[in-house]
């Protein structure tokens, strides 16, 4: 039999049909009517033309609309691509050209950038704007089978440019089963969510909710902390993903007591590990909460999860292979190394992603020959060791991608934004250790008299997302080289 | 009084959070979160400028966007914190 992703929603609404599958705001929408609006959707997207295969860009906040637009694009045969909200005119229309979307849905307060970015996307046959008031519709009959493409993730490349990450129903069905089979999910789950859609630790847990016939409480951010943990309590939360930042701020909040959330059964972390510190005072406050630290990238979703009765024996592992699916360590030539040795992590698995889109190139270098003629393995690029009893370790990256807030940044793109800037003459960008960013984004210039720090931030605003922008900014006579010239940013990171 | 909090709050958020123009083009009652100017990470800056320029403590559970999300709702946030140490101070 084979899954496709909007069956999750489907199924679960034949399930449950009056229980609640969204809280977002005041809104809260049963599995009926969450399942009927996205049926609506879909054939609001076929009237306008959208085909199977045809890809959706969904610029919106965490919304109801957000979660209806994934579901609805994939009913309609389409493939779906949420992009962050924050992100400026000049990357939409990158992105809407690159994957030649057909249809970009948004609302009234990013109108302004996504009418900007559509005017260079000559692709874009519609704009789809919330409120949705589309005719109630049944969705179109047999959209297509598991093996269609269901989205395209974009994520930083360390060329400077976003690569999109290309995941097929069955690619997202296998992650999903994995990842809900570890964390024992089940119906009576209630999963609160800060985590942009954009961002695919967010992203799955409405895919994941939707599976299990779940309620999913989606915030809009973690800017008020104090509004979040009311929600904790008041819905009766029982699952709560995080990333470092997040549990940095949560652990700040002074109010904080232990067993202040009977409901909650489990934390999940992943993008970076946790410091033990936050991991022992987490335990503390959330004692009945089983804490489950992960690693993984976009390329697979996820790799490693560490069971939570390991958490105390090895808290600085991020465990083995999720189930179903291998995760070891290779050696330059492909080779498998003992335990302790350090190399690159390998995955194999159906959660594996098929390339990067429109790069082949791209794709060669991550996607590799693996024990069966037909089949290809996914070169993570990151470096690890196991120890003897086959648990994993994280040691760095291969490249220069900074990790920040728990998103990946490619140091190249605002590097080249930087050299946009009259009067710089060189520019470097380095993640530097931050307690609550994970690492912090900063930039080392060479520049002219009067071009000032705010100068740069100010610049850099203007052009990239949030997390992207620079929160420090050094000034030298010249940046070091290497002897062919280049930038040597080992040195400056070492430094 | 009430005058000279907003404008140094006014000034803080356009030279902090709005680096396209500056704070003038905001007006006293829009949604900072709405408005794209304000953060996760803006809004415990902006906690720390209070702080630190109005003499006050902002409690956890002040953290909210009834007391931070406008110009208007800091200010008169601030207004009423030193107002009741004034009346702490008295008492």
């Amino acid at each position: 039999m084979t899954v496709r992703v909007e069956s999750f929603l489907l199924e679960s609404a034949r399930r449950f049909p009056g229980k609640t599958a969204l809280v977002a705001g005041p809104a809260r929408l049963s599995y009926q009517e969450l399942a009927a609006r996205a049926a609506s959707f879909a054939a609001e997207l076929r009237r306008q033309g959208v085909a199977r295969s045809d890809r959706v860009v969904i610029f919106l906040h965490n919304s109801p609309e957000a979660v209806i637009a994934v579901f609805g694009t994939l009913l309609a045969g389409g493939v779906f691509s949420v992009v962050n909200p924050g992100t400026k005119a000049d990357k939409l229309a990158y992105i809407l050209n690159h994957c030649t979307a057909k249809a970009l849905v948004t609302e009234p307060r990013l109108a302004e950038v996504a009418s900007s970015a559509r005017e260079s996307a000559p692709a874009v046959a519609t704009t789809l704007v919330t409120p949705f008031n589309f005719e109630q519709a049944p969705a179109p009959a047999q959209p297509g089978i598991d093996l269609d493409l269901a989205m395209i993730v974009y994520t930083s490349g360390s060329t400077g440019f976003p690569k999109g990450v290309t995941m097929t129903h069955a690619n997202i069905a296998a992650a999903a089963t994995s990842i809900t089979t570890y964390l024992d999910s089940r119906a009576e789950d209630i999963v609160l969510s800060v985590l942009p859609l954009a961002f695919d630790y967010g992203l799955y847990q409405a895919l994941m909710c939707a599976k299990v016939g779940a309620t999913l409480v989606l915030e809009k951010s973690f800017t008020y902390p104090a509004v979040v943990l009311e929600k904790l309590k008041s819905e009766r939360v029982t699952g709560f993903p995080l990333v470092p930042t997040l549990a940095a701020m949560l652990l700040q909040m002074k109010q904080l007591a232990p067993g202040m959330f009977p409901d909650l059964r489990y934390l999940t972390n992943t993008a970076a590990a946790l410091p033990r510190a936050h991991i022992e005072r987490l335990r503390e406050l959330f004692p009945q909460a089983k804490l489950y630290s992960m690693y993984g990238l976009t390329e697979c979703k996820r790799c490693t999860y560490l069971p939570p009765e390991q958490l105390a024996l090895r808290p600085e592992s991020v465990g083995i292979a999720i189930p179903g699916t291998e995760a070891y360590v290779v050696d330059e030539l492909g080779q498998r190394v003992a335990p302790g040795t350090v190399g690159e992590l390998v995955i194999r698995g159906a959660h594996v992603m098929q390339g990067y889109w429109a790069d082949e190139e791209a794709t060669a270098r991550v996607l590799r020959p693996g024990p069966y003629p037909w089949e290809k393995v996914l070169h993570t690029g990151d470096l690890f060791r196991s120890d003897d009893q086959g648990y994993l370790y994280f040691v760095g990256r291969k490249d220069d991608i900074i990790k920040t807030r728990g998103e990946k940044v490619s140091p190249k793109e605002i590097e080249n934004v930087l050299y946009e800037l009259p009067g710089i003459r060189e520019a470097a960008v380095i993640g530097v250790p931050d307690p609550i960013l994970g690492e912090a984004v900063k930039a080392i210039v060479a520049a002219d008299d009067g071009v000032t720090e705010r100068d740069i931030i100010r610049h850099c605003a203007a052009r990239l997302e949030d997390f992207m922008v620079p929160s420090s900014v050094e000034f030298r006579g010249q940046l070091p080289k290497s002897e062919n010239g280049k930038i040597a940013r080992k040195e400056l990171v070492a430094a | 009084m009430k005058h000279d909090i907003s404008l140094a709050v006014r000034r803080f958020i356009g030279e902090n959070f709005m680096f396209r123009d500056d704070g003038d083009a905001i007006t006293h009652d829009a949604s900072l979160l709405d408005a794209g100017i304000i953060d996760s990470t803006g809004v415990l800056e902006l906690v720390c400028f209070l702080e630190s320029s109005f003499g006050i403590e902002v409690h956890d559970e002040e953290m909210l966007p009834e007391n931070l999300d406008s110009i208007r709702a800091i200010s008169a946030y601030v207004s009423r914190k030193l107002e009741s140490r004034k009346i702490e101070l008295v008492a």
